[in-house]
């Protein structure tokens, strides 16, 4: 005689308890936030010897994929990050503007090295004294060119700045000097 | 027979012993206005009308055979009156490994003939001359800017040009 069909076991289906159950709060802002600074598509866009220390920068050495920035997108319609890197010249300053001006918002933009930064030692009649003569820039790199450390301590930077952003506010944004980063203590 | 590639073929010390020289001294229609050595670089001054008879004698004459040309670009002399640019052409040949550097002088705005017919790298080079000199050249095929945007005022490499530009940022 059979007993298979017979005899089982019933299963006890226990209700969870609130504090069981996975729920996280927070606000759509910080999410929105946390998504964007930590998915940044570069623009794949040298110009001069600075773009060579970006390429160091990407490489394995380096490795930005490490922080999810990896993925330099080559059209600026899929980019939201533009790394201005290398001597800005007269004549490539409307392809850096238009550049920018294909780029899909929110962008942002980092000046790397002297030359992007104010000219460099390019004092001239040829050269841009600086990338923010065409278009707003979020964070400065300092350096000649500056090391691959220094760019991603400029990336590290830029998130900050995105953390700070107010997605649903009519406020403008209010950048506080002195910035460090989120903490426990102040979150966002 | 060895060959001894690191040494031109003219090692003299008289600029008129050197075969290019020479050949425009004895040729009536190309008068050398003045010659000069320095350091074994030597140098001819011919007159603007002459330069293209002198150049094409110096690429045609199969002693010599100056194939390709260097360089073409310009000095800029403000306090030669009449005389304020000089236009520097440097030849070399491959088959005598020769090099000879020909100058000629021009009037601010004077034009001078192309030599884009005789060599056709001249072009290109050409183009950057009249860009930062501002020296027109007769018979250039495509006489524009190369360096400097299109929209650009001035001639950069001109001594009264300011070196930060016009252009206030």
């Amino acid at each position: 005689m059979s007993t298979i069909g017979k005899n089982k076991p019933t299963r006890v289906y226990r209700k969870k308890k609130p504090q069981e159950a996975n729920i996280l709060l927070t606000t759509a802002s910080a999410i929105i936030n946390h998504s964007q600074r930590s998915s940044l598509m570069p623009l794949t866009f040298g110009l001069a010897c600075c773009a060579i220390e970006m390429i160091a920068t990407a490489g394995p050495r380096f490795d930005l994929s490490r922080f999810g920035w990896e993925a330099y997108r080559a059209t600026p319609r899929q980019a939201d990050l533009m790394i201005v890197a290398g001597t800005v010249t007269n004549k490539m300053a409307p392809v850096v503007k238009k550049l920018y001006d294909q780029m899909a918002e929110p962008k942002w933009v980092i000046a790397m090295g002297s030359c992007a930064i104010c000219g460099g030692v390019f004092q001239t009649y040829s050269v841009v004294p600086g990338v923010n003569h065409l278009i707003p820039v979020d964070v400065y790199v300092p350096g000649c060119p500056p090391r691959p450390e220094a760019l991603i301590h400029g990336f590290m930077t830029l998130q900050m700045k995105i953390d700070q952003k107010r997605n649903f506010s009519v406020s403008p944004v209010k950048v506080e000097p002195g910035f460090r980063g989120p903490t426990r203590k102040e979150p966002f | 027979m060895t060959v001894n590639w690191n040494r031109q073929n003219f090692s003299g010390e008289d600029p008129e012993q050197h075969p290019a020289v020479a050949a425009l001294r004895r040729n009536p229609g190309t008068p050398v206005k003045e010659v000069a050595i320095f350091r074994g670089e030597v140098s001819a001054v011919i007159s603007p009308e002459h330069s293209t008879e002198a150049l094409t004698l110096l690429r045609d004459d199969p002693a010599l055979a100056f194939d390709l040309l260097v360089d073409v670009t310009a000095v800029h002399w403000p306090e030669r009156e009449g005389a304020e640019f000089d236009v520097v052409y440097q030849l070399y040949s491959h088959g005598s490994r020769m090099r000879i550097k020909v100058k000629v002088p021009l009037a601010d705005g004077q034009e001078i003939r192309s030599v884009v017919p005789l060599w056709a790298t001249a072009g290109w080079l050409e183009r950057e001359v009249y860009d930062m000199f501002g020296i027109p050249f007769a018979g250039h095929p495509d006489q524009r800017r190369i360096v400097n945007p299109p929209n650009f005022e001035g001639h950069p490499l001109r001594k009264e040009f300011p070196v930060q530009g016009r252009v206030r940022w």
